[in-house]
């Protein structure tokens, strides 16, 4: 069984479904990435997997354990932690505040945490008195990442991480994705770039109007010659 | 020289101290306002009847104490009776929540039926206190009336001009000091105030932290319920408790915390005094002070007044209105209305 995994999810927001018998599964220490048109329901995927998003069928394990009836704060405590696609920090406080608001259900000493993380992305180290309300957009997004692996997570998910950053900005945050899957972390994805996440991603998955059409690996798609055509552009 | 320091005594005496006295009223409970305003987003017009209530606690406890004959001093014994005033004025202000606003944050109201809500709380607030303790000026201030008296002033300084300051003026002072060194040292060092703080900056990224909600609004019931007290407590100290009067603080708060920008408290401090100085300078009448800098066979007619005390709640209102015109987010950048 994967470490985390998300079958037959149906449901949306009010009475109508978005997604549709959607599966999802990520392995211990891998990246999966989830790609597809606008408005295939990728983010929406995304919320149903942390519980952010009500679905009547289907079920969410991790580990092994049914989360599905659980609050996304309960799955933070079980070890999920979710990078929303905007409005992930707190503009008001400062770099080093975001990252202790990131550890606050833990009662240990976090320092450790919080220097793996000024390891990571160093220049938050630097700027770590300054609100982060006040920085650029990646390194906001470093900010937000780093808020997420202040719980120490076993699974790491991420709307968009490169949403509205510069190319080069956007490839140092594929490395930085690829760093942090090293260290052992499963990391889910959703991603409007196909092309390059597709490239770091252990498996990917195509969903086109919140249903699974294409389930491989990322290499796989990547040399698929329907989805080629159809989601990255030939 | 002595004209100008005569002028400046009297100026002291009947602007600067008492706008001192009143903009540190203010600023308690402008910081009410604006913690509610902060971090669950409403305006919360119960305020000044929630100052009542407190208030009317602590006159409760007051005047139980002196009947057994306990006392400060020369302290008011309202000080002693203050913490029962903050616990009861927070039980209460958790049970409004309880009763009314945790339904509406369930259902993700707007902000603008949760102020009608808190119209209706106030309301209530209103009723109950009139009912507990009637609608008349009640007078609970006991202790010694002043630091410096205007006499001992005159004798010390040989001017023409005494300076005053009452007691609850000082009290007043100080006792703001303390609360906002407090405050602050609260929501920038501790565990629950920078919870508050995040829940204030986005609500939806402080559950995925797991901050819980439930605490963060207790806890900023709490504070708001013990700032309103402390303000009004202070207020009927320094002047006399009318529950009317609380009620028409309201605007002169809410000018004072949209002044500094509604969501910051910093800007609530600034603002409290920025509307208590208006008010009194707009209000104040010159004649004497003016006497006192030109010749002396000048013969003045009229009291130089620029606006009557009666229309005082004007200059809140005026005030608020260019405010709101001329920069909405206030002179600190705040939420924004």
């Amino acid at each position: 069984m994967s470490y985390l995994s998300a079958k037959g999810m149906t449901g949306g927001y009010g009475s109508v479904d978005i997604l549709h018998d959607c599966t999802i599964s990520v392995e211990k220490g891998e990246i999966a990435v989830i790609v597809g048109p606008n408005g295939a329901g990728k983010s929406t995927a995304m919320k149903a997997v942390f519980g952010m998003l009500a679905i009547h069928t289907g079920k969410v394990t991790l580990d092994g354990e049914d989360i599905t009836a659980l609050t996304p704060q309960a799955r933070v405590a079980k070890g999920m932690a979710f990078v929303p696609q905007t409005n992930n920090i707190f503009p008001s406080m400062s770099v080093e505040q975001n990252l202790e608001m990131g550890a606050f259900l833990r009662r240990d000493d976090i320092n450790g945490t919080m220097e793996q993380v000024y390891e990571l992305f160093p220049i938050l180290r630097q700027k770590r008195l300054q609100n982060a309300g006040e920085l650029s957009g990646g390194q906001r997004q470093q900010v937000a990442v780093g808020r997420a692996l202040m719980t120490k997570p076993k699974l790491l998910m991420l709307d968009e991480p490169t949403a509205g950053v510069s190319p080069i900005v956007m490839d140092e945050l594929f490395d930085l994705i690829i760093d942090i899957a090293r260290t052992g972390l499963s990391i889910l994805m959703v991603e409007q770039n196909a092309r390059q996440a597709l490239n770091i991603a252990d498996k990917g998955y195509v969903l086109v109007q919140g249903e699974n059409r294409f389930t491989d690996t990322g290499q796989a798609l990547m040399n698929d010659p329907e989805v080629r055509r159809s989601f990255l552009g030939g | 020289m002595e004209n100008w320091l005569n002028a400046f005594a009297l100026l002291s005496n009947f602007v600067i101290v008492p706008a001192l006295a009143y903009g540190s009223q203010l600023a308690l409970g402008a910081l009410g306002v604006t913690l509610v305003f902060g971090i669950l987003r409403f305006s919360n017009f119960a305020h000044g009847d929630t100052m009542a209530f407190g208030t009317m606690v602590v006159i409760l406890f007051t005047w139980w104490f002196q009947s057994m004959g306990i006392n400060l001093g020369p302290l008011p014994t309202a000080l002693l009776a203050l913490p029962f005033g903050i616990l009861f004025c927070a039980l209460f202000a958790l049970l409004s929540d309880r009763l009314v606003y945790r339904f509406y944050r369930a259902k993700r109201a707007d902000p603008v039926i949760y102020l009608i809500a808190s119209v209706g709380v106030m309301f209530v607030t209103n009723g109950i206190v009139r009912f507990i303790i009637g609608p008349d000026d009640q007078n609970f201030a006991d202790g010694e009336r002043f630091i410096i008296r205007a006499r001992d002033f005159k004798e010390m300084t040989g001017l023409a001009e005494g300076v005053s300051i009452k007691l609850s003026q000082g009290i007043t002072f100080f006792t703001m000091i303390i609360v906002v060194i407090a405050l602050f040292w609260f929501l920038n060092k501790t565990r629950s105030g920078k919870s508050m703080r995040a829940y204030s900056d986005n609500e939806d990224l402080a559950l995925l932290s797991g901050i819980n909600p439930d605490r963060v609004v207790a806890i900023t019931w709490i504070i708001a319920a013990a700032l309103a007290t402390i303000a009004g407590t202070l207020y009927g100290l320094d002047k006399s408790f009318k529950p009317f009067t609380y009620f028409q603080l309201l605007l002169p708060i809410f000018a004072a915390a949209i002044v500094g920008g509604l969501g910051n408290p910093l800007g609530a401090i600034a603002g409290g005094f920025v509307i208590a100085f208006s008010e009194i300078t707009v209000t104040y009448a010159y004649k004497r002070f003016i006497g006192h800098l030109v010749p002396e066979d000048w013969e003045i007619n009229g009291l130089i007044q620029l606006l009557s005390t009666d229309y005082k709640f004007a200059v809140s209102f005026i005030i608020l209105l260019l405010v709101l015109l001329i920069r909405p987010h206030g002179i600190f950048k705040g939420t924004g209305v």
